[in-house]
This record gives structure tokens, C-alpha cells and sequence, in this order.
């Protein structure tokens, strides 16, 4: 892999700028959130070629951006933030990715770690069985042709009125757990002959479920207001997404969106940032099938929420009151929104791709749940199994430069192949196991490759963004134990 | 032609570049390298077959389009194919009879799951003795 030798102005210590100058056709600079010791390693790869890439996009406002989980993807990098205009700019699917609404959720208990670890290997053993998540696994939920099309148009709505999970769970999600608009005849037979199956299901790769345990404190006002209040405390955290229906809205898209790049005549350098005007018909197909992709990961991680809390109730032979296993919140990492910003004493709407980024809206925002109107929008950012997690909130910072935006996790360094060679699954597990770490994967092969050394450091990504000022730490959790699909 | 595919490696996601003498072996040896990546199909027999028909605007679509038609009747009935039989495959389109079985998760380990074949770095070339072929697939 060649290293990226392109043109690169150091702002501050954590903000470099891609001139609009390094390539013709660049319509705003890329702007990298990052350290020097980490940039060497992004170079690695081309990942700061796509950012230049994605400034070429009709309509962007501001920088193309990256966090500093950066690493290359298809079209866009993974950790990547571009806003288009509504009015006369481009939604491009490959500024989501395939996994729609690949997100995370945090759950609460008011257990100790003391508690749990003498009961570990039952509760993973009960959750391995009680959330489906295997490879080639389907769900445990039956649903029709009918049936999906309410999920996908209700999305954590549609599980909770099924029982799965509680209503107030709702009021800390994203969006409620509902992107409005979602049309499910925009949606291809074949997604949703894919999502029917899958529904309710966790999916492999780096999708988990996480045991944590409270390492760390850095804002105890914050940390108290999410109902975090000690170390030891033991917390849920879900990471998935849309699943086979998701990955289905996202290739089918990608189809329009090729024809869409002739039709509109758009000049890009990769075909993979394929997109249409926000506006045109392609555009708002697009639009309205991601929310139902969208919807269709809520209502997952709805269902896995409720199913994790019937094991923990099994396993501790409390209720759910006593538990206090309540939602904290729950984020999309993978999503396009329209989001209204003022740019230039003007207020517009911008279509807001978030490619491996979290939005991270500050104290007082309107979208903000009233009980964290004072601190904040919560951000959750999943290391890499083994190592460790954040919670972090959003700042007004990041409302003026990232339009609401920061990182979502550990981002890779080394590559599947490279990871697997170095390691074997079952030396992975034994390793986890010697520190203390309780796993349980339906593959072993996809445990290899998941291992830290292939991630690059979530304590480095997350210290950027603090010191860059577009989030702000609340506490640190480490994992006790880990299902994998 | 000894070689078929090899892993290639990509940072977040996984790669098979592919050997054929002729186009239609170059995508046949990218499929079942595809299906690799997912099973062990050693164990694996040939008792079902899918027909499929593709149009597309050039060759690289063709194969992207065709491994994701794949991937869409793996995730659907659970059908790993191992051999490809093709009637056509030009510039704009192909026609192939697909060989393999169903898996059964419980008895048979899934290595990994592969959400999709992608464009990233898609590449079929045609070289001095054959074909190479090079896909990137998310997962």
C-alpha cells in the first residue's frame, strides 16, 4: 500500500487542512481531526485521498471531513463527515455505507462489577442464547411482508408496541428511534426478503454485545445525569445495525446512483461516491428507503435490548426496577440527516452524512433529551473488543465546525488478513480470558479478526476529540464480557 | 493455471483476486473464492443449482452485480455455491447455472458473513496467459 504523500497544512495540534489547491475539482478543503503521531498511520493508507475525493461532491459546505478513527473505505473514508445543501447538493449512499445505521446503544444496571463476575459465564451463556446472533442465524421474531413494512416505517415505535423493550427507552434514541418519512415502497423486494429473517438479530464481524464495568469518571455531573455514579458500576453496551436489509437498500441504491451520476451529469473521481441531488427523485428514494433501513436497526437493537434484560433478570433474580437497567442512549454511526445550520447569518438545511460518526449535539439543542438539556447529547464510543469504551457528550464546539459530529470508535489498522495471520481465534479468546475477559463467539474465526491490534487505540481517537473540543469526556467502561456473532 | 484466488488484505474489509485463463473462469474462481471467505466447501455439495441472469453497463458491474445476487440468495436461503456454469457472459451480460448446497449453521461453522461485493478497487484485467480480477467485499 502506497503511502499518502498529498499536501497537508498543519492548523493546531489536532487539525490539519487538505488545501482545496491538492486536487482540481476540490470545492472546499478536507479537514483531518487528528495528532501527529496518529496521522503517520493514517498515511498508511489512502484514506486521505477519499477525503479529498469527497470534497469534489455538489453542494458541500465547509470541509470534507475526518475524525480521527479515519480509515479507508469505499467512496468516502470510515470516519468521514461531508454536508451537502439540501437546495442544489448531492446525497451520495457510499457517505453512509452499507450497514445503514450501524449504531450503538448503552444501557445502565445498578449492579457492581462484584455482582456480576461471579455470574459471568451464565450471563453470557444466557444472552448467547437469548439474542440471536449467529452467522446465517435468523431471528427470533416471525414477520411478514406487511409486518416489516410497519417496522421499517415505525422503527423502535414498532418493537416496543410489540412489548420489546419500554417506552422511555424511546426518549433517549436517536430520532426516537424513528427517522420520519420512511417509505417502505422504496424499499426492493429483495431488502426486505433479506431484513424479514434477520430481524432482531445481532450479526458478526465487529458487532457485539458488551458486559462493561466503570473504569473512569472525567465529569461526575454528566456521568450522574446518564445515571452513571460509580466505578465498578456495570453497563450494557449493543452494537449493530440493519443487517442483510440494510446492506440490500444500500447496493440497490448504489445502481440508481450510477445512472444518477450521467443523468445529472456529475464529474466525480470515484465512482463509488455515486449520488444524486438531495432533490431529484433518486435523491429522495434514497432518502426515504435509508430511514427504513434505519428504523429496521432501531427496532433491532429495540429487540436486543429487551432480550438482554430478560437475561439479566434470569440471571440476578431481580426485576427490571431493581435492575435500574435503563437506557442511557442510543447512536447511528452510519446515517445521512437533514439538519438545519446557519451558514453565513443564513439558515439552511444540509443533508449531514455521517460515514463512521456520531452526531454530537451540545447542551440546550432542541433534539437533545430534556434530562441531558444540561450537558449534553451523549456520545458512545465502542473501542475495540478487549479494550475499552467511551462515553462522551457533544459541544457547541462541534455544532460550529463539525456540523454536530465526532467519532465513533477504535477505526483498524491492520487489515482482516493481516490480523488472522498474526493471531488464531482460540489464542484470541485465551488471551481476553487471561485478563479477565469472558467470551463467547459464534465464530472463532471472525474472533481473530476482531482482535485490538488490529484497531488503532479508541484512548488516542477519543483524546483528539477532546482536545480538538467536539466532545467531551463523561467516563471510561472496560468489558467483562463479550458475545460475537 | 495452478493459482485460482488468493485473500487479499484491506484494512476494514477483505479482498479476493482471482486467476482464470478466460473471463468466464476469472468470475467463476471470484465466486467461489467468495464463498470461501464465508464456508468450508470442502464439505459442501452440489445437490441445488440457481439460474441467473444479469444486465449491467460494463464487465466490472456485471461481476459486482452477479457476487451480490449471490450474496442475496445466500442470505435468503442459505446457499453456498461452489461451481458456475456460464451459457453467456459478455460485456453487458451473463447467464450461469450456480452448483451448491444449503449450510446449516449448526453443523456447519460460517467463517464469516459478507454483507456485499463492492467497487472499491473492483479491477479485472486481462494479463499475459488469462484474466486477474480483484473485488473488495464489506464485512
Amino acid at each position: 500500500m502506497p503511502r499518502w504523500e498529498g499536501q497537508l497544512k498543519r492548523l493546531d495540534d489536532y487539525r490539519w487542512e487538505i488545501p482545496q489547491s491538492y486536487k482540481q475539482g476540490m470545492r472546499v478543503p478536507g479537514l483531518i481531526y487528528t495528532d501527529e503521531k496518529m496521522l503517520e498511520t493514517i498515511k498508511q493508507d489512502q484514506s486521505l485521498e477519499q477525503v479529498a475525493n469527497v470534497a469534489f461532491l455538489p453542494g458541500i459546505v465547509g470541509h470534507s471531513m475526518a475524525m480521527p478513527d479515519i480509515h479507508w473505505g469505499y467512496g468516502f473514508p470510515i470516519g468521514g463527515v461531508a454536508a451537502t445543501r439540501v437546495s442544489d447538493g448531492v446525497i451520495s449512499p457510499g457517505g453512509v455505507g452499507y450497514d445503514i445505521n450501524c449504531g450503538v446503544r448503552l444501557l445502565r444496571t445498578n449492579l457492581s462489577k462484584n455482582e456480576v463476575i461471579p455470574k459471568i459465564k451464565d450471563l453470557i451463556n444466557h444472552l448467547f442464547h437469548n439474542v440471536p446472533s449467529g452467522l446465517g442465524s435468523e431471528g427470533k421474531i416471525r414477520i411478514n411482508e406487511k409486518e416489516i413494512n410497519e417496522l421499517m416505517m415505525q422503527g423502535a415505535h414498532w418493537a416496543v408496541k410489540r412489548g420489546f423493550g419500554l417506552p422511555d427507552d424511546l426518549d433517549f434514541t436517536e430520532e426516537t428511534g424513528r427517522l420520519k418519512g420512511a417509505d417502505p415502497d422504496k424499499v426492493s423486494a429483495r431488502a426486505k426478503q433479506r431484513g424479514a429473517p434477520q430481524s432482531g438479530t445481532l450479526g458478526s464481524g465487529n458487532h457485539f454485545l458488551e458486559i462493561q464495568t466503570v473504569k473512569e469518571i472525567y465529569d461526575r455531573d454528566a456521568a450522574k445525569a446518564m445515571g452513571i455514579q460509580d466505578i465498578g458500576q456495570v453497563l450494557l453496551l449493543i452494537h449493530t445495525g440493519s443487517r442483510g436489509l440494510g446492506h440490500q437498500v444500500c447496493d440497490d441504491y448504489l445502481k440508481v446512483m450510477a445512472e444518477a451520476v450521467h443523468k445529472y451529469s456529475i464529474n466525480l473521481p470515484d465512482r463509488q461516491l455515486a449520488c444524486a441531488p438531495v432533490e431529484s427523485k433518486e435523491g429522495k428514494d434514497y432518502l426515504v428507503a435509508m430511514a427504513c433501513a434505519a428504523n429496521y436497526a432501531w427496532a433491532n437493537r429495540q429487540c436486543i435490548t429487551h432480550w438482554s434484560r430478560e437475561s439479566f433478570i434470569k440471571i440476578f433474580g431481580k426485576n427490571l426496577q431493581e435492575l435500574g437497567m435503563e437506557q442511557i442512549y442510543d447512536v447511528a454511526h452510519n446515517i445521512a440527516k437533514i439538519e438545519e445550520y446557519t451558514i453565513d447569518n443564513k439558515k439552511m438545511l444540509l443533508c449531514i452524512h455521517r460515514k463512521g460518526a456520531t452526531r454530537a449535539f451540545p447542551a440546550g439543542h432542541k433534539d437533545v433529551p430534556q434530562r441531558y438539556q444540561n450537558i449534553g447529547q451523549p456520545v458512545l464510543i465502542p473501542g475495540d473488543m478487549g479494550r475499552c469504551s467511551y462515553i462522551a457528550v457533544g459541544t457547541e464546539r462541534a455544532m460550529q465546525e463539525t456540523f454536530g459530529s465526532t467519532c465513533h470508535g477504535a477505526g483498524r489498522v491492520q487489515s482482516r488478513g493481516a490480523a488472522k495471520r498474526e493471531l488464531k481465534g482460540i489464542d484470541v479468546a485465551r488471551d481476553l480470558e487471561s485478563r479477565g475477559i469472558t467470551v463467547k463467539a459464534a465464530s472463532m474465526s471472525s474472533l481473530a479478526e476482531e482482535a485490538s491490534q488490529a484497531y488503532k487505540d479508541v484512548t488516542q481517537v477519543v483524546e483528539v476529540t477532546q482536545k480538538a473540543g467536539i466532545s467531551h469526556k463523561v467516563a471510561m467502561a472496560t468489558p467483562l464480557g463479550i458475545i460475537k456473532g | 493455471m495452478e493459482k485460482t484466488f488468493e485473500i487479499i488484505d484491506h484494512t476494514a474489509d477483505i479482498g479476493i483476486v482471482s486467476y482464470g485463463t478466460d473471463i468466464k473462469q476469472v468470475f467463476s474462481n471470484t465466486a467461489f473464492g467468495l464463498f470461501s471467505l464465508i464456508a468450508e466447501l470442502d464439505n459442501i455439495q452440489e445437490s441445488l443449482q440457481r439460474d441467473i441472469e444479469i444486465s449491467s453497463q460494463d464487465i466490472e458491474s456485471l461481476l459486482v452485480e452477479w457476487l451480490n445476487e449471490l450474496l442475496y440468495i445466500f442470505d435468503v436461503d442459505h446457499i453456498a455455491f461452489k461451481r458456475f456454469e456460464f451459457a453467456e457472459l459478455n460485456d453487458r451480460e451473463l447467464k450461469v447455472r450456480c452448483f451448491g448446497d444449503k449450510i446449516n449453521p449448526s453443523q456447519q461453522e460460517i467463517k464469516r458473513e459478507v454483507k456485499a461485493a463492492t467497487y472499491h478497487m473492483l479491477a479485472i484485467d486481462r494479463k499475459n496467459n488469462g484474466y486477474r480480477a480483484q473485488v473488495i467485499f464489506d464485512i
